[in-house]
């Protein structure tokens, strides 16, 4: 940001401090990410810069880490990766069309108490999550779900639903009803006014609460720590298993796994949020 | 003038069938709203419910002993019990005893006061050669504790199905043999540290937060749309990306041989035989927390300030003021609200902060939900477990509620 010529030097100094001080802010936000990228590729056994990394010599670096995730013989992250990602599927498509169609109902004209309703459907985002968890789980191990896939997939439908409901009743906000009313008047049915109608002009809405209730899935612990028995172990339960004995080279092969996933994640949530104001007219 | 009510088409009075289409609406409405809303009360608030009634059921030891209670009822507590309260004691516990269910008694009579558990133990071996007469005399052979009005004592005060002493554990509180409320014993005293801590480490945390976003938030407000987009990013990478990846990134940073401590080395602050503890202590929370949490700061500042037309600012200097007294007097009142937002929302998120405390903060840098976590886990104490958990859900909730009043639970914005 170029500065007009006229202004007086103390404002300069003062807009040039500014500008540090956020870069120093950003930095502290983003550098931490990447301390793991170069540490994963270590081609010793200790998680700091050796000299040889420093001085960019090749035989300090090594792709060693990540043959140990995939290839390792004890390593669970095989079983952890397939449970991972079959809660997180299963959890998503429950979030998505639960909380997809509460949305519906919430944004709804006619929805009475609907801040109470509001309240209520988000308060597992709130919640802190040590005590969902202890209340799950006393739930979950009454009705013999404990230490089951069905168990930790129905609690995570719990935590993703509240994101499915703010991102989809977001989108709705501004929604014009009358193309609906149009196509219920040519005749359409319900369904088939909001297969045809809504869900196109509101998907990219329902994509983005589903990646969110996906990475609420992907990424959760504490729930899972409760509940989950040797069979149903997920990648974020072993790294915190693997953080709390100690830090692991392998641990940073995985981690640089998830910021890739969590960095297409964000590109595509984004691409989303354009496309989804674009549709409903919003300029900015 | 008529008064004839106008009717539909089908005849019907216009009012009435109105009304009827707009209660087939709001039923259309709750019916979709319903699914979620039921999925939610029987997997989510009935189990919150439950974990309520579970702080506070104390029926185990009273299902355990009926014959015990049933004598004691009479017994004034003054003296030792007749022979016919240790006979129906007898009754009680040697069916425990022989098929092994006396454990959790143990455990729960030791609670309300110690000495119980050994001499329950010793009695469990030895009352399977009890002789069917002289319960009394043989019970005080066994151990000492039966000799000790104080005990039986102790175990009357358990027959209330209902208590909430667990609460009172939880402030470090607890009844006296004469069911009056005293301190706990000094050495025992860790859960008030433990609530101060967790509130001072969340409010320490938010102030942070907002002390860093706020700047970053105005420039990424201000900035053309081509650069704000791609700062954007540093702010909602960390958004997305793994709790568990963002707090091991911070183990690294931490460690004693890590790239801070040998930046506070090759600077000069610290020797490299006595590199300072930067993790595992309350420091780790701290800087862990803010970096995570400040997205969270960063996003409603963000949204707040984007609306605010820079024209007030060029206005309120073209008025005479100073930058800062344009910035105090128009800007700052006009991101309050962002403020109030973010504030909340970080500070409802750090009170109740597990994982990052549990692998950086150590022994002093744990908080609340570490140690309930301990309970749920570790000494299985679930009804205390469900008490600390119950006393962080009313904090909590008042906060959502004030959060509420003060924001609207529908602006909650993400991304």
């Amino acid at each position: 940001m170029a500065l007009p010529t006229y202004t007086s030097w103390n404002y300069r100094i003062w807009h040039y401090t500014y500008l540090t001080i956020c870069g120093l802010v950003f930095f502290f936000l983003i550098a931490p990410l990447f301390v793991i990228l170069p540490l994963s590729f270590n081609a010793e056994q200790y998680i700091h810069f050796s000299k040889g990394m420093i001085a960019l010599d090749p035989d300090a670096f090594s792709l060693r880490w990540y043959e140990d995730m995939i290839y390792g013989t004890k390593n669970p992250w095989g079983l952890a990766t397939k449970n991972s990602l079959i809660i997180a599927f299963f959890a998503t498509i429950g979030s998505t069309v639960l909380g997809t169609v509460a949305a519906l109902g919430l944004s709804s004209r006619h929805m009475p108490y609907k801040a109470a309703f509001m309240a209520l459907l988000i308060s597992p985002m709130i919640v802190p999550l040590i005590i969902s968890g202890t209340a799950i789980f006393f739930f979950m191990a009454k009705v013999g779900l404990a230490a089951t896939h069905t168990g930790i997939i129905l609690s995570h439908i719990i935590l993703g639903t509240p994101f499915v409901v703010i991102t989809v009743t977001a989108t709705l906000t501004g929604f014009d009803h009358s193309v609906t009313r149009a196509a219920s008047s040519l005749g359409s049915n319900p369904v088939n006014t909001f297969m045809k109608i809504t869900l196109p002009l509101i998907l990219p809405g329902v994509i983005s609460g589903a990646l969110f209730a996906f990475v609420t899935s992907f990424d959760e612990v504490v729930v899972v720590l409760f509940l989950a028995g040797l069979e149903n172990t997920t990648i974020p339960i072993q790294m915190w298993v693997g953080l709390r004995e100690q830090l692991s080279p392998t641990i940073m092969a995985v981690a640089t796994c998830l910021i890739i996933m969590s960095t297409l994640i964000l590109v595509s949530a984004e691409l989303l949020r354009r496309r989804s104001e674009r549709l409903r007219g919003i300029n900015r | 003038m008529s008064t004839e009510k106008i009717l539909s088409s089908d005849g019907i009075p216009l009012e009435i069938s109105l009304k009827k289409a707009e209660r087939k609406n709001k039923l259309k409405a709750l019916m979709l709203v319903g699914p979620l809303f039921l999925f939610l009360i029987i997997t989510y608030i009935f189990p919150i419910g439950d974990m309520l009634f579970r702080s506070v059921d104390d029926r185990m030891i009273t299902q355990k002993l009926p014959n015990t209670f049933a004598a004691l009822e009479k017994w004034d507590g003054k003296e030792l019990p007749d022979e016919a309260t240790y006979e129906a004691f007898y009754k009680d516990f040697y069916p425990l005893a022989i098929s092994k269910e006396a454990g959790k008694l143990y455990q729960r009579l030791n609670y309300e006061k110690s000495g119980f558990s050994s001499g329950l133990k010793k009695t469990n071996r030895t009352i399977k050669k009890f002789e069917k007469a002289n319960y009394k005399e043989q019970f005080m052979a066994t151990h000492k504790i039966w000799k000790d009005v104080d005990y039986w004592i102790a175990l009357k005060n358990t027959a209330p199905n209902w208590s909430y002493a667990k609460y009172l554990k939880g402030l470090d509180l607890k009844f006296d043999q004469d069911r009056n409320i005293i301190q706990q014993d000094e050495d025992r005293r860790v859960h008030k540290i433990l609530w101060l801590r967790t509130i001072k480490v969340a409010f320490w945390v938010t102030v942070f937060c907002f002390l860093l976003a706020y700047p970053i938030s105005h420039l990424l407000a201000t900035l053309p749309m081509k650069y704000s987009n791609l700062l954007m990013i540093c702010v909602l990478l960390p958004f997305w990306t793994s709790l568990l990846v963002r707090t091991s990134s911070w183990m690294v940073l931490l460690q004693q041989q890590g790239p801070i401590n040998d930046l506070i080395v090759w600077l000069g602050w610290a020797a490299d035989d006595n590199r300072p503890e930067l993790m595992y202590n309350v420091v780790g929370t701290f800087v862990a927390m803010t970096q995570i949490l400040l997205p969270f700061m960063v996003l409603p500042l963000y949204s707040v300030m984007k609306t605010i037309s820079p024209s007030l600012m060029r206005a309120g200097k073209s008025l005479g003021g100073t930058p800062f007294t344009a910035f105090r007097q128009i800007y700052f009142p006009l991101t309050i609200p962002g403020i109030g937002a973010g504030c909340l929302l970080v500070f409802i998120l750090a009170i109740g902060y597990y994982i990052t405390p549990a692998l950086v903060g150590g022994a002093s840098g744990s908080l609340i939900s570490n140690t309930i976590a301990y309970h749920m886990k570790s000494s299985l104490d679930w009804s205390f477990a469900a008490a600390l958990g119950t006393m962080l859900l009313v904090g909590v909730l008042t906060i959502y509620w004030i959060y509420n009043k003060l924001v609207g639970i529908d602006n909650i914005k993400l991304g």
